[in-house]
């Protein structure tokens, strides 16, 4: 297949992989923390870790939208999709979420709910269209990859007075969680990052500058291929024996410095920063999300339902707090694979097959074989 | 045979309503003038409420299957087709040779009587293109919103020949894995034409009855451990069975498993897996080494088979383990479906 197979090409992985050991040095450690469960996904598929030399460590971020999505904002989710009026529309892995009271949309769904899996938010828009005397709402989630889409939504349902759709918006932002992370007090060792891909499409490279700088970490911006993310390394173990801390793009084949400067102006246009937004496992992270902005209010699911916001914590055995900020493995996890898996979900990082455990429970778990 | 109708069924512009399930005119009229018409046969011709059969052989198979597809027509078939195709396909992966079908109908009030028609024509179709005969049967007619158009189940009963021992615990350590030609082109077929995908591509199900590729195959490889065909949850899900039931684990090529370009391509675009995706014409099959290469070869040599390839072989694992070598010198595990298989949102 063109344009897929060539960046996942093995002769030339082994070549990339080959030249990442003759750029360590034997006596340093190399801990990457790529953001993106997409690298993540990459990673446990190709198997990556295994090429690689025993001191360099991929740690994995908080970068899986289904992943950070707090309990609490499920649950609203949950209680909109329930109401007889309401047809909620979400994107796939969204449905499988574990939320309070071992529910989730799927378990909605069996009591009654019409929840909808859209590919696109021009589905939703369509669903509202064709259901005049329904609600129809829009669970929108994802980094800023996914802003776009639901920006024309907004623009769209505006231009066509489509007053039965709004949206609910957990629309978080990518260097806002980095910065959170590498300022925690508690903070894991981190070297450098493997920056995210199609955030950076829409976003650029020029936000991360001030991350790089700040904290003194370099930042590689890489696509989600195998050979991306290997070429990243090789680009990051460059940069730390060096002891530069610039931004690069090994994605240079979609990134720029500004990004889609259309599409960012479509998200200014419509949506607005949130003072606080609490992800999951990183807890409450300052300016890092965004809801519908007050010129659109009228598509604000929020406002339209009164919709409460409640905390709810984690499962007391879930260690996905931990592996979301990079300082456990997923099999570090006493529940995992056992209690958790994902038949039955107990923390989110085991929902999306981005997800870092669900990642190592699919494709990696028969390296240490011990959770059969 | 007089009929006590006064006019016939109207199959162009008639909806099923409830008389057609209540037992009444209208219910012994669908079924003479539809389903009695387009399956014809002797055993269904004596109108009794059972077919009265000839013992087939020493030792019999019997499968049954239900269907409840949507949409009912897709590229390259149809619930019809399928309905038969998929029991007599559960029939021959044991090395039964398909004889007779029955056929349970529940149709929802308002379905078009000619999309009726297409259906039962195409089904009685693939009963004649496979040798059974739908020898029994039965409809229902539920009210509107209570059936997606119509359902389908179909049980099957098929001769096994003396000495013929295929099972899905007989896979061995060395064995060789074989399978019949390109994987995910029904399900595929099948996603795009669902409602809100929003994909045009010129995929072709590939459902089809397999006992005549099952027989040459029987016939080229006495020592066949077993078949079966990977239709839900595809080839990953019945590999993690078979790894299952026979104490074993699985080590794959990944590059030798044959899938259709536009397959491929559909698929990397919704973010799914073409192993996890169902096939209604495909088998796999597991045959000890020094057979593996007649197995092929009489796979290839079948319309049905033409891009079988050796896909793998059995391994010794305790945790039964079904895992790929990746073409990118890796290797990952290929594990049972979870839940629905949802694309990825990034």
């Amino acid at each position: 297949m063109k344009y897929v197979d060539e960046f996942r090409r093995g002769d030339i992985a082994r070549g990339l992989a080959a030249h990442i050991r003759t750029l360590v040095q034997p006596d340093r450690q190399y801990r990457l923390m790529e953001f993106c469960g997409g690298h993540t996904h990459a990673i446990a598929r190709y198997g990556l870790t295994g090429l690689l030399p025993d001191n360099i460590r991929l740690i994995h971020g908080p970068g899986c939208p289904v992943c950070v999505l707090p309990i609490g904002r499920v649950d609203s989710a949950i209680a909109l999709a329930l109401r007889p009026d309401v047809i909620l529309c979400s994107y796939g892995d969204t449905l499988r979420v574990p939320a309070s009271n071992k529910m989730s949309l799927y378990q909605a769904r069996a009591q009654g709910a019409d929840v909808r899996m859209v590919y696109s938010t021009n589905d939703a828009l369509q669903i509202a269209r064709d259901n005049p005397h329904k609600q129809v709402v829009f669970f929108a989630i994802g980094f800023e990859t996914t802003t776009p889409p639901t920006a024309l939504a907004l623009l769209q349902a505006r231009q066509e007075q489509l007053a039965n759709f709004s949206v609910f918006c957990n629309h978080v932002l990518t260097p806002p969680a980095m910065r959170h992370l590498l300022a925690a007090g508690d903070a894991v060792q981190l070297d450098g990052f493997i920056g995210p891909s199609h955030v950076s499409t829409v976003i650029g490279s020029a936000p991360y500058a001030a991350v790089a700088e700040e904290f003194a970490k370099p930042v590689v911006i890489a696509g989600f291929e195998p050979l991306d993310v290997l070429q990243a390394v090789a680009m990051l173990v460059e940069q730390i024996n060096a002891g530069r801390t610039e931004v690069e793009t090994q994605f240079s084949r979609a990134v720029t410095h500004d990004g889609n400067q259309k599409a960012r102006a479509r998200v200014a246009q419509t949506m607005t920063l949130r003072d606080s937004f609490e992800w999951r496992g990183l807890g409450q992270v300052p300016h890092s999300a965004l809801a519908i902005h007050p010129d659109f209010a009228e598509f604000d699911a929020e406002l339209r339902f009164a919709l409460p916001y409640r905390h709810v914590p984690d499962h007391k055995a879930c260690e996905c707090a931990a592996i979301l900020r990079g300082q456990k493995r997923p099999q570090d996890c006493k529940v995992f694979g056992i209690v958790c898996n994902p038949d039955n979900p107990l923390g989110s990082c085991m929902v999306s097959s981005e997800g870092a455990c669900a990642a190592h429970y699919h494709y990696g778990r028969f390296v240490q074989g011990a959770t059969a | 045979m007089s009929k006590p109708y006064t006019r016939p069924l109207d199959l162009k512009h008639g909806l099923v309503n409830l008389t057609h399930g209540s037992g009444g005119r209208a219910m012994a009229q669908l079924v003479s003038e539809l389903f009695a018409a387009e399956f014809a046969n002797d055993w269904l011709a004596q109108g009794n409420d059972q077919a009265i059969l000839p013992p087939p052989g020493t030792r019999i198979a019997m499968a049954t299957d239900s269907h409840v597809i949507s949409p009912l027509f897709f590229p390259g078939g149809d619930i019809g087709s399928l309905a038969v195709h998929g029991t007599v396909n559960d029939l021959a992966m044991g090395g039964a040779t398909p004889l007779y079908l029955s056929a349970g109908f529940i149709l929802e009030e308002g379905l078009p009587l000619a999309d009726l028609a297409r259906i039962v024509r195409s089904m009685a179709a693939a009963a004649r293109d496979a040798g059974v005969a739908i020898v029994t049967g039965d409809t229902k007619v539920v009210e509107r919103g209570k059936g997606d158009g119509v359902f389908i189940t179909t049980t099957g009963v098929g001769v096994v020949a003396d000495g013929v021992k295929l099972s899905g615990d007989q896979a061995r350590p060395g064995d060789v894995i074989l399978l019949s030609g390109t994987l995910g082109d029904h399900g595929m077929a099948v996603m795009s034409q669902r409602e809100g995908l929003g994909f045009a591509s010129p995929i072709l199900s590939d459902s089809a009855a397999l006992h005549t590729l099952a027989a040459s195959l029987m016939a080229a490889c006495p020592g066949l451990r077993l078949m079966r065909d990977p239709t839900r949850g595809g080839l990953a899900t019945t590999l993690n069975e078979i790894a299952q039931q026979s104490g074993v684990g699985m080590r794959l090529q990944e590059n030798a498993i044959p899938v259709q370009a536009s397959v491929r391509a559909a698929c990397e675009f919704l973010g799914l897996d073409p192993l996890y995706i169902a096939n209604e014409g495909k088998l796999v099959a597991i045959c000890p080494p020094e057979q593996a290469a007649a197995a092929l070869a009489a796979l290839q040599a079948h319309p049905l088979g033409q891009r079988a390839a050796i896909i793998g072989e059995v391994v010794n694992d305790a945790h039964q383990f079904v895992r790929v070598a990746t073409d990118f010198g890796g290797e990952r595990l290929l594990d049972w479906l979870s839940g629905e298989m949802l694309p990825r949102i990034c």
